[in-house]
């Protein structure tokens, strides 16, 4: 029950925090990778093994492998060094995350779960730490550090919240992303990461669908749009010759409420005449790898630049995606670019040169609608959307990683009349996580994903109280996967939709049919009915 | 590797109760699962979601769309709910012998 799980204890545990035992307990644990996702791709160390078992089965010198892997990095990559050592210990980030306010533990404040990194460097590379050890705040490197490594690393998000309020800028995601690198290194993963990366690798997207299926869930979205609206659809795959090519994470054309923003997209796409297509090679915006590994993360994410040039589109759309926008927007273009093949993005509907995609030739759906919003080109009227009291949660990584603040808030303003921003210090760039990001989504952890979203929900409740908010719009997968199942449990009666979901639903295309419902089937408010059949929908 | 056992049977399962080799399934799998998914009997309705589901998936290797499964049953989701406590994608998927989706779902 919610008023159980909100009991936190806050007085401090006994004993030295150095002590690296860890108690796993079900409920905070996700379940170890299967040996079959790790031989397929191509990782050390598969076997069968569960964090709750005693014996982990871990290669005899994984010490050894540990440290070897932590001194290639610390030479490779010289934010990692620079985040070991310069951190003052000085608290600011202590309470920013979401899942030590959720459960309390003192290792969850992002200082001390890096620290539980930074222990081991001092230890072994750093001079001082090497001569003093303990004094120098160093720890030996036990399996039981190896074991509260896996244990902390998958209770964070990489959601960056804390890095926000570090006064030195330290990205303490980038803390975990080496720990769970690191981890790989001797086969310590987990399934609900490594499953989705292997299922990537080998068939394209998350979920698996091989291309016929891919190609069947379109069409039957298609059909569905082509119902509503009376006009008829087409979704093109694997099109040479297009203008654009369109990416979005495999769960819009799978789950629901995911669903019905890919009906929200290829509305908009039919209304503007957009030259699109999407890729049945290229079919997922997701990349797990991020959550794994720098290596997998490259490797996944190389085939949407290969797709773009085998297709000879000019430049690439990205669908409602979270994590997704961090690795196109801060790593591709370095990992897998440069992709000079391709041109600078403009809209073909207003001109508008998007300078920020310069460079990755990647354009946010978000800001390409927003922009033909704020052209003039989209007649909408809001008010087929008035059954919906409307919030937006920033979704972590296009907030913080891409900076993407006003677009879907100004889409939201055009298209639904009730909109309610929830307490300031709960979103843009102080955006409070899902709890369920970075890989961490999965059933066995519901525990964790529920303390690690209380922040959120909480704030979702305060507007609900004060506003009477019945939806939480958002622009990623894992968001309208997870936030449900966590508003259920601390919020019941508010829905979850993405931003597109509304754009459709607002929508008014040339030639449509006298629409009654919205894309979930719900009859649109009378006054919005009565509207559009008298043929005086609103112009933005 | 977990099992499952119900009446002397046994049968290899994932962490989270999901039938292992999906080429095993049979009626019997989705009768002697029921019970591990809260439902005490398997009615018509049960059925035409779950052949609906693993026909697809003989079809296509994955679980249908979960909009899909709606429209081609003609169950609202909240009544696939109501059918299978712990939804489409789980509890119907492990009743058909389906592996677990994973991903952003």
């Amino acid at each position: 029950m919610p008023e159980t799980l909100v009991q936190i204890e806050l007085k401090p545990p006994h004993g030295d925090w150095r002590d690296s035992h860890v108690e796993f307990r079900k409920g905070s644990i996700c379940y170890s990778a299967a040996p079959k996702n790790l031989t397929a791709l191509g990782l050390p160390n598969p076997r069968a093994w569960q964090p709750l078992d005693k014996d982990w089965k871990l290669p005899p010198d994984w010490k050894r492998i540990i440290l070897d892997g932590m001194k290639e990095r610390l030479d490779k990559y010289r934010s990692f060094r620079l985040f070991m050592d310069i951190c003052v210990r000085c608290g600011a980030c202590a309470d920013k995350c979401h899942f030590y306010l959720g459960s309390s533990d003192p290792k969850n404040m992002p200082v001390a779960r890096a620290e539980l990194m930074r222990s081991i460097y001092r230890r072994y590379f750093t001079l001082t730490g090497r001569i003093f050890g303990k004094l120098a705040g160093g720890r030996e490197l036990t399996e039981d550090v190896i074991k509260e490594w896996f244990y902390y690393f998958y209770q964070c998000t990489e959601c960056r919240r804390c890095s926000v309020f570090c006064p030195y800028g330290i990205d303490t995601a980038e803390i975990t992303m080496m720990g769970r690198e690191l981890l790989n290194l001797i086969g310590c993963n987990t399934n609900w990461v490594l499953e989705p990366a292997a299922n990537c690798f080998r068939v394209g997207n998350h979920l698996g669908i091989q291309p016929h299926g891919f190609k069947d869930s379109l069409d039957f979205a298609a059909d569905e749009a082509a119902e509503i609206t009376g006009l008829d659809f087409h979704v093109p795959i694997n099109r040479k010759g297009a203008e654009v090519l369109f990416v979005m994470p495999s769960a819009d054309y799978f789950g629901t409420p995911h669903y019905y923003t890919l009906l929200g997209y290829l509305m908009l796409f039919r209304e503007i005449g957009l030259d699109y297509t999407v890729s049945a090679y290229a079919s997922e915006g997701g990349n797990f790898g991020l959550f794994s590994s720098h290596e997998m993360m490259k490797r996944l994410n190389a085939k949407i630049y290969e797709e773009a040039k085998r297709l000879g589109v000019k430049w690439i759309l990205g669908g409602e995606c979270g994590h997704m926008w961090r690795v196109l927007h801060q790593y591709m273009d370095t990992m897998n670019g440069p992709a000079d093949f391709l041109g600078v993005p403009v809209s073909p509907l207003t001109g508008t040169v998007f300078e920020n995609a310069r460079s990755t030739k990647m354009v946010h759906i978000c800001e390409f609608t927003a922009d033909l919003i704020h052209h003039g080109k989209l007649k909408l009227d809001p008010r087929r959307n008035d059954r919906w009291i409307a919030t937006y949660h920033d979704s972590c990584n296009p907030a913080r990683a891409m900076g993407l603040l006003e677009e879907p808030r100004s889409i939201l303003r055009a298209v639904c009349r009730n909109f309610h921003e929830m307490p300031e210090n709960t979103i843009r760039e102080q955006t409070f996580c899902c709890g369920s990001g970075a890989g961490l989504g999965t059933d066995e952890n519901l525990e964790m994903r529920l303390r690690g979203g209380f922040p959120r929900a909480n704030a979702v409740k305060y507007v609900k109280q004060k506003h009477g908010v019945n939806l939480l719009t958002c622009i990623c997968a894992i968001d309208k996967a997870t936030l449900p199942t966590l508003l259920e449990y601390w919020v019941p009666g508010v829905e979850v939709a993405g931003v597109h979901e509304l754009v459709g639903n607002a929508l008014v295309m040339t030639g449509e049919k006298e629409r009654v419902a919205d894309l979930r089937g719900e009859p649109f408010p009378a006054e919005a009915y009565a509207a559009t059949t008298a043929n005086e929908a609103g112009h933005a | 590797m977990p099992t499952f056992e119900v009446e002397g049977k046994k049968y290899d399962v994932d962490e989270d109760g999901f039938l292992q080799e999906p080429d095993l399934w049979t009626e019997d799998v989705a009768k002697d699962f029921a019970k591990s998914e809260s439902i005490d009997a398997l009615t018509d309705g049960h059925w035409k979601v779950i052949n609906y589901i693993r026909n697809y998936y003989l079809q296509f290797g994955i679980a249908p769309m979960v909009r899909k499964v709606c429209k081609e049953t003609g169950y609202k989701l909240s009544e696939i709910y109501q059918l299978f406590p712990s939804g489409p994608a789980k509890g119907a998927c492990k009743l058909a012998g389906l592996p677990k989706p994973t991903g952003c779902v």
